[in-house]
């Protein structure tokens, strides 16, 4: 019976040992050598892994910050954990981080429910890169939202959200991450990633249809129509194939509201305190 | 108002709804054949089954997963009957409810309802009620041919009990059979056997998978290479070893072989999605069955067997992938 | 009897309701105004090459192939051009579009009207090319392929059977049908100019089992020509599509990503072939076709001959109007064509059918949960799965994913969601899973 005991025990500790011996050799001979500076960076990183910085993941962009130089640094941006996540990096690497606009994605559309109402019933697949496949969508604008809400389900950080009565997504600016996966999914690019004032005020023309005006209002009623009063405003306000378009970097405390105010159809959306 | 949408513009009339009736118009032949061979009892086990399945799924819907009441597409009525047809016709009622609870809400909804659900509800009914009471499951009264009442409430053994403790040659024990003491062959074809209410009449079953293939409901492969599986390995078996207990016609024929084969394995849900993938899965099935009747403490392996296969289904799923087209195989 | 031919993979037997097979072919007549685009094949827009305010006569050349992969565009009404601009076309999108006001009926005078059949083949491999390309041919089954191309042999190719696609697998549908029917000789004849011009022996006139009339002119008529027969095939949807054809004929399978010349094949269309007729014998540019208005939704289904450009809105009052309720428009068939949003668009060279569908009919049912029967991939002709492809898309997984599972091949005939019993919109995945496979 002792012997028993004693055989059992053997044959059990034997294997338990070979097994080990083997975890340690199969993982002494695969091992991944992984870089010190790159492991602490991942620690850092929101591990949203969105893509959004222009990498594969979180895992890759760590690798690319630890490779980098102060010149490819600076060019390096985590859009999810923003200014906070990049000055830890920047004090891993031992370089300075240069101060980054905050910035929000904007929908470039103001085609809603009652602006353009539905001309057709669409019937498929609530998705907009079907749509817009087939036809010009429900309110016949070819260029506008198709209010099908791919955008939503491609936001991973719940910024987006569908507004039932306008058939629009709203975007809430206080969790956006500028990430610009809705930029991406957009089969119309409606999206645009525009930085935010220092006092977090935003202006921008929300139409991106490019029919002359005529033919763009009889679709909807907030089309912009290229009637260059707002270039008249700010020369640096280009217009071409009839839409406007408001640079980046124009002054949106001094002209907002004026340039908001001034467009005959409404096309020039002007919000403060979009970060509240 | 015109209205927009992708092709294809025109569809089939089919839809889950009516290949579930289909079904369940399959599985007429064999309600018929137990409620001839075991009277009002069948009934009421079918009956209490199919209730319970229904009600459970409805409370399911409505109360915990808070979605569209699925019972309307008759998915819980089949695995009801399913579930009956797996019991001896002297199960209590309450065991049944419990049996109905595991396979709706244990085995079906907790997955996420039709369509989600990794092993066959019915089978994880029986089988949970197997092994909780295994003393009322394996109670077979004998068949009472046309009869409403079992006249002698007389019980026996099954084709495949048996077939279990065969006697061979020298041995001497009472409760060891011998070949003659087999049903014959008929008899089990047509049903006059003991078992489980549903298992017991091949010719029906069979009808059901005839009325299936002609439906276009599923397609022949999976019964086929079940049963061909079955009775190539227990061929093998007998004629090698000459035992008795392998002989390969009744095993074929009795047990739940048939309505497995043609019922649970079948299954969608639970079974690969390709052709390839379904006759690997069924090759399996048929060996696995024959491994646990011939060399396990149980009789009966089709459930296991079942079940036991249910769980590689996805990984059949992503192995036994079709040939693309051009692609050169 | 005959062995019937088919291909293997997939495929299904939706409802033919060919309820205008028995139409013969009637003239549309002209309308007030034809919207032209320039655009009507795969490829580059045509160079426009008329002025607003410039007479033009039938036939006359206004759009000229801009490169090798586009086409010309002919007038196909006689008078005065009166708007050169961006209409909203079919889809609801804009394209580029030459408005001809009607006025009179006046042939420019190279074409021969006469119903004479041409049938000596007196011109050079190159001649016929020539005139093909200057005819604006493009392949009328509805892909759009300018016809000069597969009309001339790539270098180091050789080709040794051309074959005709008189299949039209689409419910309906009645056009080409029809077109076999009166036009028989024609066709004929047009295969045997191809088969000049890419130096090839034989021609096979495909046509499904389900149109007897068809079958039984052609084949009398191939009694008397050498090379050229007819094939009877089983009917079976998509069969009409190049790959499945392919297969049924010869029994060999394209490769993904091959074209038919790398298999000695060439499939035209019975129409394209027809065209290439009227082109070389005639001097008849492309500028009509037949197309079938059909449906439920209106009151004399038939067959028309109709000039390019017609707007679609004339065409149903040809037809007798509208019927109450229609809420599907559909350009081409019901299992692959376009639902149209806007019908006072025209008529292109592509058009096979105009099918107008009531509510009950053709609405989109509810999709309920799958339940793995897998109907999807046992019907899909191209050996792909689309439940796992929709997976795959609503998981918006890695497109490396949908590329593994080969949803580039998708044919987008429609077959799965066709037969899908929980009227799960697979189709629709796959053709998002096609964007963001191209997308990278």
């Amino acid at each position: 019976m002792d012997n028993l005991i004693l055989l059992n025990t053997l044959i059990l500790g034997s294997i338990g040992l070979i097994s080990a011996l083997v975890l340690y050799l199969v993982s002494k001979k695969f091992m991944v050598e992984t870089d010190e500076t790159t492991v602490k960076i991942v620690e850092i990183l929101p591990q949203a892994n969105c893509g959004g910085c222009g990498k594969a993941g979180c895992a890759d962009f760590a690798t690319a910050c630890a490779k980098a130089d102060a010149d490819v640094f600076a060019n390096l941006y985590c859009p999810v954990g923003g200014q906070k996540v990049m000055q830890k990096i920047a004090e891993i690497k031992g370089f300075e981080v240069a101060q980054k606009a905050q910035t929000t994605a904007v929908l470039l559309c103001q085609g809603t429910c009652q602006n353009a109402p539905a001309k057709v019933v669409y019937e498929a697949v609530s998705s907009c890169r079907v749509a817009n496949r087939i036809s010009s969508g429900q309110s016949g604008c070819p260029d506008g939202c198709l209010r099908l809400g791919d955008c939503i389900k491609s936001c991973k950080f719940g910024a987006l959200s569908l507004n039932e009565e306008t058939g629009l997504p709203i975007i809430d600016s206080t969790k956006c991450v500028s990430c610009g996966a809705c930029a991406k999914v957009c089969p119309r690019g409606l999206f645009e990633i525009r930085p935010v004032s220092q006092n977090g005020s935003i202006v921008y023309v929300a139409c991106r249809n490019k029919q002359k005006g005529a033919t763009a209002r009889k679709n909807c009623k907030s089309a912009c129509i290229a009637c260059m009063k707002c270039s008249k405003i700010n020369d640096s306000i280009k217009v071409e194939n009839n839409i406007s378009y408001i640079p980046a970097d124009i002054d949106v405390e001094k002209f907002g509201s004026e340039l908001a105010q001034n467009c005959p159809t409404g096309a020039i959306v002007y919000r403060e305190n979009v970060r509240d | 108002m015109l209205k927009i949408s992708t092709n294809p513009h025109m569809q089939t009339t089919r839809n889950t709804k009516s290949i579930m009736l289909d079904v369940i118009v399959a599985l007429v032949p064999a309600i018929i054949a137990s409620v001839l061979f075991f009277g009002a009892d069948a009934l009421r086990v079918i009956l209490i089954s199919i209730t319970s399945c229904v009600f459970f799924e409805y409370l399911a819907c409505r109360y915990w997963l808070k979605i569209k009441n699925s019972t309307t597409d008759y998915s819980a009525v089949i695995t009801g009957i399913l579930l009956a047809f797996n019991l001896p016709s002297t199960m209590p009622c309450w065991m049944i409810i419990i049996g109905s609870f595991m396979a709706i809400i244990v085995a079906k909804m907790c997955f996420g309802g039709i369509g989600c659900n990794i092993f066959n509800p019915a089978l994880v009914g029986r089988v949970f009620l197997f092994i909780s009471f295994p003393v009322q499951m394996t109670v077979w009264p004998n068949p009472h041919f046309l009869s409403l009442f079992s006249p002698d409430g007389a019980t026996g053994a099954t084709t495949l009990r048996m077939l279990k403790s065969m006697k061979t040659s020298g041995e001497i024990s009472s409760d060891m059979y011998t070949i003659d003491e087999l049903p014959s062959y008929l008899d089990m074809f047509l049903g006059n056997v003991g078992g489980c209410i549903g298992e017991i009449s091949a010719l029906a079953l069979l009808l059901g998978l005839a009325y299936m293939l002609w439906r276009k409901v599923i397609t022949w492969h999976i019964p086929f290479y079940y049963l061909a599986t079955v009775l190539v390995m227990t061929s093998i078996l007998y004629y090698t070893t000459g035992n008795t207990k392998f002989l390969p016609m009744a095993h074929l024929l009795s047990g739940g072989l048939m309505l497995g084969a043609i019922f649970m394995a079948t299954d969608y849900t639970t079974s690969p999605m390709t052709i390839k993938g379904q006759i690997i899965f069924a090759i399996c099935c048929g060996f696995l069955t024959v491994i646990i009747r011939s060399f396990s403490a149980y009789p009966e392996g089709v459930s296991f067997a079942i079940l036991i296969m249910n769980a590689f289904v996805p990984l059949i799923d992503k192995y036994a992938v079709q040939r693309y087209y051009g692609e050169k195989k | 009897m005959t062995r019937k031919y088919t291909f293997s993979m997939g495929g299904i037997h939706p409802d033919k309701f060919k309820i205008t097979s028995n139409c013969p072919i009637e003239d549309a007549g002209l309308p007030e105004m034809v919207y032209i685009p320039v655009k009507q094949h795969i490829g580059s827009s045509a160079k426009i090459m008329v002025n607003k305010g410039d007479k033009v006569k039938v036939g006359t050349l206004i759009a000229d192939a801009d490169g090798i992969v586009s086409s010309d565009v002919h007038s196909s009404v006689s008078g005065e051009v009166i708007k050169i601009e961006d209409v909203a076309g079919s889809t609801g999108y804009e394209e580029k579009m030459i408005t001809i006001k009607v006025e009179g009926d006046e042939w420019e005078e190279s074409i021969d009207r006469s119903d004479k059949i041409i049938k000596e083949i007196n011109f050079t491999p190159e001649e016929i090319v020539k005139k093909i390309r200057e005819a604006g041919i493009v392949g009328m089954g509805g892909a759009g392929y300018p016809t000069p191309i597969k009309t001339s042999l790539p270098e180091g190719k050789k080709a040794d059977i051309l074959i005709v696609n008189g299949i039209e697998c689409e419910p309906f549908l009645t056009a080409d049908d029809r077109l076999m029917v009166e036009r028989a000789e024609q066709i004929i004849i047009g295969a045997r100019i191809i088969n000049k011009a890419l130096g090839i022996q034989n021609a096979i006139i495909a046509i499904d089992e389900n149109k007897p009339n068809a079958i039984a002119t052609l084949t009398a008529l191939c009694k008397l020509y050498i090379g050229v027969n007819v094939r009877v095939c089983k009917t079976k949807y998509p069969q009409g599509g190049e790959k499945q054809l392919i297969k049924a004929i010869t029994g060999k399978e394209l490769p993904s990503g091959k074209l038919p010349f790398d298999m000695g094949c060439v499939v035209q269309n019975v129409a394209t072939v027809h065209a290439v007729y009227e082109a070389v014998m005639k001097n008849k540019p492309l500028f009509e076709r037949i197309v079938t208005v059909s449906g439920d939704g209106i009151e004399y289904p038939s067959n028309y001959r109709v000039r390019v450009g017609t707007p679609i809105s004339y065409l149903i009052d040809r037809a007798g109007g509208m019927n109450e309720n229609v809420s599907k428009i559909i350009l081409g068939g019901p299992m692959m064509g376009n639902a149209i949003v806007n019908h006072s668009a025209p008529t292109t060279k592509l058009t096979s059918g105009v099918l107008l569908f009531k509510e009950d009919k053709i609405s989109k049912k509810e999709a309920s949960a799958c339940i793995r029967c897998g109907k999807c991939t046992q019907v899909c002709p191209a050996g792909l799965r689309p439940f796992a492809i929709k997976q795959a898309v609503v998981y918006s997984g890695p497109t490396d994913e949908l590329r593994k599972l080969h949803a580039g091949d998708c044919i987008e005939c429609g077959c799965c969601a066709y037969s899908c019993p929980a009227n799960i919109p697979l189709l629709d995945y796959c053709k998002i899973a096609k964007q963001e496979i191209r997308k990278k």
